[in-house]
């Protein structure tokens, strides 16, 4: 079992790989990855081709081809979000942060995948990609924070060959923002939602995050996909097939 | 320097909330279905209402008690992203037990069980710490505990 921490994109990069045998250079090679992501996506990164195309520096036939596949994957999922992924933000500049986090995770855990592994997480600040089992038998386990206190996990799920991603109010200042009164809906304090990989998982999160009350219904209707709200009251809304991504204790 | 920009900004986020939240103090009533101690009153709605939004309106009933009495209550119908929502709630033994979503309901006045074909199912419960045995977490990653308990409270205040 290797476990790794990295910084990148201004947050905490986690990789475990539960495997005999782990060359720590594939592991390194996920870092070398993001890195490469950061300066190309980031947008508090002056040099990164993304602060370059929002100065208008760019011609559309000098984006990069990853910069083209970002944004057209920003447009599709805009489209299957009824518009409610949008990554142009009141200022008219275009951020796809909610969408190259998860993307970026699941380029991370294909790596691995490519080189044989089987059984890993790949996590960068919350957001994971679940492949195989954490032993023989025992599924990956993974809380989910409660939002009011960070110390407090309030759920247990267990997890294989799945992605995670929990939308948040309270972190990463407004990023999600309501596109169509343009005001953060407070009521959601954090929305978790689980898919077939975390780049699904991801950009639906921020998406249906963004509808607010109404988010766990987008969410119920999307095969394959799983959710748990928990609302500025302090109680939690979970949708229909939740509970079987929970941790079954013996006690329970 | 990032991370204090971060915290400058989302500081001036949280301001501006409260500022908002002072100049509409409409908004502090959530839209739709059934916040803690706003939403599930102890009288019976009329289920034979038609649609309206609930948005701008104040809780018809509330019970400070937070212990509510058994029975069956249908929801007034609120404007949601896929339509009008109606939910009833069932309350068994003072608590919330069930919440079933009532599929147009000025259609023919039943209440139909939902299955995700239509309006979902959702269920709700209170949030309950879980002993910490994981392989990680999920969660938006926190910037300042203290911040996010503060927000917390003076949004639950607001409610």
């Amino acid at each position: 079992m290797v476990r790794r921490r990295f910084e990148t994109m201004g947050m905490t990069g986690i990789i475990q790989v539960a495997e005999q045998s782990v060359r720590q250079s594939d592991v390194a090679a996920i870092f070398r990855l993001w890195q490469t992501i950061d300066q190309r996506f980031s947008p508090f990164k002056k040099t990164s081709e993304l602060s370059q195309l929002n100065r208008g520096e760019l011609k559309p036939e000098q984006l990069s081809e990853a910069l083209k596949t970002v944004l057209a994957l920003c447009e599709q999922t805009q489209t299957e979000t009824d518009g409610f992924f949008n990554i142009t933000r009141p200022d008219g500049q275009i951020d796809p942060s909610g969408l190259v986090k998860g993307w970026a995770i699941w380029q991370g855990a294909k790596l691995l995948q490519t080189k044989g592994y089987r059984n890993f997480t790949v996590e960068i600040a919350g957001d994971i990609q679940v492949s195989g089992v954490a032993q023989p038998g025992r599924t990956w386990r993974y809380g989910i924070r409660n939002p009011f206190n960070p110390s407090e996990i309030i759920k247990t799920l267990a997890l294989t060959n799945a992605g995670v991603a929990t939308s948040g109010n309270y972190v990463q200042g407004a990023h999600i923002y309501d596109p169509v009164s343009g005001q953060n809906l407070e009521n959601v304090a954090s929305l978790t939602v689980i898919g077939p990989n975390v780049y699904e998982a991801d950009r639906m999160a921020t998406a249906a995050f963004a509808m607010g009350e109404g988010g766990l219904a987008f969410i119920e209707k999307l095969p394959g996909f799983e959710a748990y709200a928990v609302l500025a009251s302090g109680r939690a809304r979970l949708t229909s097939g939740f509970d079987r991504l929970v941790l079954q204790t013996s006690t329970a | 320097m990032r991370k204090y920009s971060q915290i400058t900004f989302i500081l001036a986020v949280f301001f501006a909330l409260v500022w908002w939240r002072d100049r509409h103090p409409e908004a502090a009533n959530p839209i739709v279905g059934l916040p803690a101690n706003s939403a599930v009153s102890n009288q019976p709605v009329p289920t034979s209402s038609s649609p309206t939004s609930i948005v701008t309106s104040p809780p018809a009933v509330t019970t400070p008690t937070g212990r509510y009495k058994n029975g069956r209550y249908t929801g007034i119908s609120a404007d949601a992203f896929y339509g009008n929502v109606q939910v009833e709630v069932v309350i068994t033994g003072g608590k919330i037990t069930d919440v079933i979503f009532l599929d147009h309901p000025s259609d023919n006045g039943t209440s139909d069980r939902i299955n995700s074909q239509a309006m979902p199912l959702l269920k709700e419960e209170a949030i309950q710490a879980q002993s910490a045995n994981v392989d990680g977490v999920t969660g938006a990653s926190a910037t300042s505990g203290a911040f996010i308990q503060s927000l917390g409270s003076a949004l639950s205040q607001a409610i």
